[in-house]
């Protein structure tokens, strides 16, 4: 029963990852409005000429924040491994 | 430990230009190739260097590890608030271009460039550059002080 559960599930993702392969865009072709776009307003938008900088801190600033809490994390899980232990702390 | 003298002075002469290039990368990050992580992580390994030349034992009498955790937070602090800051319109919205800090627009196309554009983008540059010195600063110094066997009170 579970054998069959999980190839069928695994028949899906193989179907939808083929499927991915043979509906995509060829190559260089833009796949959406949005970097034409991007490339058109950045300037007079966000007023940066670094048209990459208006991205990742403008119209993708979650990304950002995402990266930002990563760092934080990884930070404070480094220091919390490495700190010094008061005395009788085991 | 503490290097030789030769180590010392080259990594005291040196530390400055890396300190120049990493502060350009991050002031400049709306204008040119560069930002607030790339030019952080330039300034966070001067201070590296500064520690590998040093000494952790030295670094850490001036340097303590709760300042620079300090710093982190707040430059994290920094950039969540200029994110709220646009938050009449939508969050993360670019709320500062137009007005007297940072507002000047480029013209579109090819320009020869301006610091004082940009809007809450430098602003943020320098926020994330501050979190990323002080982070990885912190981690650099922490592993340093661990694997040298110093013990330090909290």
């Amino acid at each position: 029963m579970r054998k069959t559960a999980a190839a069928i599930s695994l028949g899906i993702v193989i179907a939808f990852l083929v499927a991915a392969a043979f509906l995509i865009h060829p190559f260089g072709y833009p796949p959406s409005a949005m970097d034409d776009y991007m490339i058109q307003n950045a300037q007079s938008e966000t007023g940066t000429n670094n048209v990459v900088a208006s991205v990742v801190f403008d119209y993708r600033g979650y990304d950002t924040l995402g990266e930002a809490t990563i760092l934080f994390t990884a930070v404070t899980g480094v220091v919390m491994l490495f700190r010094a232990r008061k005395k009788g702390e085991k | 430990m503490m290097m030789s003298k030769i180590v010392r002075t080259i990594s005291n002469i040196s530390v400055l230009l890396v300190f120049i290039f990493g502060l350009y990368l991050v002031m400049h990050g709306h204008v040119t190739p560069g930002g607030g992580f790339q030019g952080g992580a330039v300034l966070a390994s001067g201070a590296a260097m500064i520690i590998v030349a040093f000494g952790s034992y030295n670094v850490q009498k001036r340097l303590k590890e709760h300042h620079l955790s300090i710093l982190e937070s707040s430059g994290g602090l920094i950039f969540i608030g200029l994110a709220f800051g646009g938050l009449a319109t939508i969050f993360f919205y670019n709320f500062l271009v137009g007005s007297p800090i940072f507002g000047h627009i480029p013209p579109s196309g090819p320009n020869p460039g301006d610091v004082w554009t940009g809007g809450v983008i430098p602003l943020m540059n320098i926020a994330v550059g501050l979190k990323v010195l002080a982070g990885l600063s912190a981690i650099v110094l922490v592993m340093a002080l661990a694997s040298s066997g110093i013990e330090v009170e909290e």
